[in-house]
């Protein structure tokens, strides 16, 4: 589906007819990515953030089937192993550091995809179905590093995939069974480090799947923009192919430039020494952390330090689930009518709160779990779910909005010190 | 039919607008000096993808095996192994190193010479235990095995009979057995590779 107005899909010679006639792939990515694709033309770079998550997702895949050619999954030479990529392949060095640290660019990418949704309103109607999958994929991502992190079977490998599976024993009657199940053993073992490489291989596919069905969504409506206002006519957009594929272009460059720097000067920066230590089953590390992306979840998970009705270690773990399950209710808790945050004013200074929020719990998430940081998480887990759940819905039946602009168009012209009745969508036929 | 791209926004000095008539335009050379360093930038990535499926240096480091040849006694050969492929050694004696030579350069599919396929000292005969048609073992090394109809090694898979200086004589192998590099470091040991 796409604008009426969207460009169709000419083959340029015969061949081309040919295939288009029998498989229509190049009809396909002409209507996804190419001409055929009417975006609105007041798109700002925070609508970058997709293709360089999608770019981040192919680094990961390319670079982790090469490195599973020489990793093997089996507890006493996991770890052997992968110093071999380190020091004995061909640019094995630079294979696993852009694996490594291609899972945080992802996340960072991710991140600024997911809030920039948040500012613009891109989980509203008609778009719930994009937010919806795209928690998915968030979900799907965040299982994929853990365990691809447990893959070295150094010491935080090991202790994290203990922690992490040690959720489960929390579920009351049936949690130690869970655990036991998941891990294939009492204890992390080959059987887990098997069972988790073998599904860290799968589920990026899984997610390339979701993908699929997230921009197949979003296609649908249409791209939301930095107004909100829905696109109008023809004047409000342009093709995706070359205005997009161009700015795109442009922000994989400097995507490319920081992940080289990363990657080059910088490749241990966001791991942690003890993963270099081989996995010991009888020795835990004395401040045991996540990476970097799961602090914010971490720190909900650690606020919670008394038993009230259930114990307390269950609320962690239901808190830390629920903090993103929560984001599946989001489009239905913020019920006002205009997405984006440039037209609430008060919408807009709760979103930056949550920002800060956010950024505090990971940096209590990240930190050792000293007194002042458990108070600390919990004021801002408190917060997060009082974003969500009661001032989010509030504004949105309070809140008085500054005036819409008519059209992107309008907008875009207004910016430009003009505006021009003639090119808004009242008149469309004026414009062409 | 005014485009978006051409359209003058009220109120704009519309002379960017119409800059764009030389040939090639500006945005031509920018367009093709974009993509064009992005596909060398791609190009150079794949290198070390492509590399990483050389032999590592752990596997390169298995280069050089050592051999003790004093218990090997005439008519005699052993079989061992040299980057994970066996290797034959062959003490031969007088009557094979007889039968070797008597045979005229012109007859074999893959001229050499015994004295060219050994290091000076002819009776031993030092070669990869790969058949040179599709790489099985040949037959001809071990206590009764079968050498074939020349004396030297027999391959089961398909019929390839080499003599006794390991030149291929009959069968579908295009080449005589590899001669590894090795040198003796001493009368009774060699090191191949």
């Amino acid at each position: 589906m796409s604008f009426p107005w969207a460009k169709q899909y000419q083959p340029q010679n015969s061949l081309m007819k040919w295939v288009d006639e029998r498989l229509p792939v190049p009809r396909l990515v002409y209507n996804a990515v190419g001409a055929g694709y009417p975006v609105p033309r007041n798109l700002n770079y925070f609508w970058n953030f997709g293709v360089l998550a999608g770019a981040a997702l192919g680094i990961q895949i390319i670079t982790g089937i090469v490195l599973a050619m020489h990793y093997a999954a089996n507890g006493a030479i996991a770890f052997d192993s992968v110093e071999h990529i380190m020091r004995d392949v061909n640019a094995g060095w630079l294979l696993r550091y852009a694996h490594a640290n291609g899972a945080s660019m992802f996340f960072i990418v991710v991140y600024l995809h997911i809030f920039r949704g948040l500012y613009y309103g891109s989980y509203k109607a008609p778009r719930e179905m994009v937010w919806l999958l795209g928690v998915v994929i968030f979900l799907l991502m965040m299982a994929t590093a853990f365990m691809g992190y447990v893959l070295p079977w150094g010491q935080m490998s090991f202790w994290g995939a203990q922690v992490i599976t040690g959720f489960f024993s929390a579920i009351p009657g049936v949690g130690e069974t869970i655990r036991v199940w998941l891990l294939g053993g009492y204890a992390p073992d080959d059987a887990a480090l098997n069972r988790f490489f073998s599904l860290h291989y799968l589920l990026p596919f899984v997610i390339a799947g979701v993908i699929i069905l997230h921009i197949w969504a979003l296609h649908i409506p249409g791209s939301n923009n930095p107004t909100g206002v829905e696109v109008k006519g023809e004047q409000d957009t342009v093709p995706f192919h070359p205005y997009y594929t161009a700015k795109d272009g442009f922000g994989l460059g400097i995507f490319l430039i920081v992940f080289a720097v990363l990657l080059f000067f910088y490749p241990n920066y966001l791991g942690h020494p003890d993963n270099y230590i081989p996995a010991n089953p009888l020795s835990t590390p004395a401040h045991i952390v996540p990476e970097w992306y799961f602090w914010p979840f971490y720190a909900i998970l650690r606020a919670f330090t008394v038993d009230f009705i259930l114990p307390a270690k269950l609320w962690g773990v239901l808190a830390m689930f629920g903090s993103i399950l929560l984001l599946f209710f989001l489009p239905w808790l913020d019920s006002s009518p205009v997405r984006s945050n440039n037209y609430r004013p008060k919408a807009r200074i709760a979103f930056w709160v949550l920002v800060a929020d956010v950024l505090i719990l990971g940096y209590c998430g990240g930190s050792a779990a000293d007194p002042v940081y458990v108070i600390l998480s919990q004021i801002c887990g408190a917060y997060y779910f009082a974003h969500f759940l009661i001032i989010l819905p509030m504004i949105s039946r309070s809140e008085r909005p500054t005036p819409l602009p008519n059209s992107i168009t309008e907008a875009v012209l207004a910016k430009h010190g003009g505006t021009s009745p003639a090119h808004t969508a009242l008149t469309p036929a004026a414009s062409s | 039919m005014a485009s978006i791209d051409t359209a003058v926004p009220p109120g704009e000095d519309p002379a960017p607008y119409h800059e764009e008539v030389a040939d090639p335009r500006r945005r031509d050379f920018i367009n093709i000096a974009a993509v064009a360093f992005a596909g060398v930038g791609a190009g150079v990535v794949v290198l070390p993808l492509v590399n990483q499926m050389n032999p590592s240096a752990d596997v390169l480091a298995q280069a050089t095996t050592e051999i003790d040849l004093s218990k090997i006694a005439a008519g005699q050969a052993i079989k061992t192994s040299f980057r994970k492929q066996p290797l034959f050694v062959r003490n031969l004696t007088p009557a094979e190193i007889a039968a070797a030579d008597a045979v005229p350069l012109s007859e074999l599919r893959d001229p050499q010479s015994l004295e060219e396929r050994t290091k000076g000292k002819k009776n031993w005969l030092i070669t990869m235990g790969v058949c040179t048609h599709l790489g099985c073992v040949p037959l001809g090394a071990g206590e009764g095995e079968n050498k074939g109809p020349f004396g030297g090694y027999f391959c089961p898979c398909h019929g390839s009979a080499y003599d006794t200086a390991a030149r291929i004589r009959k069968g579908p192998a295009p080449t005589n057995l590899v001669v590894p590099d090795y040198a003796f470091s001493s009368d009774t040991t060699v090191t191949v590779g």
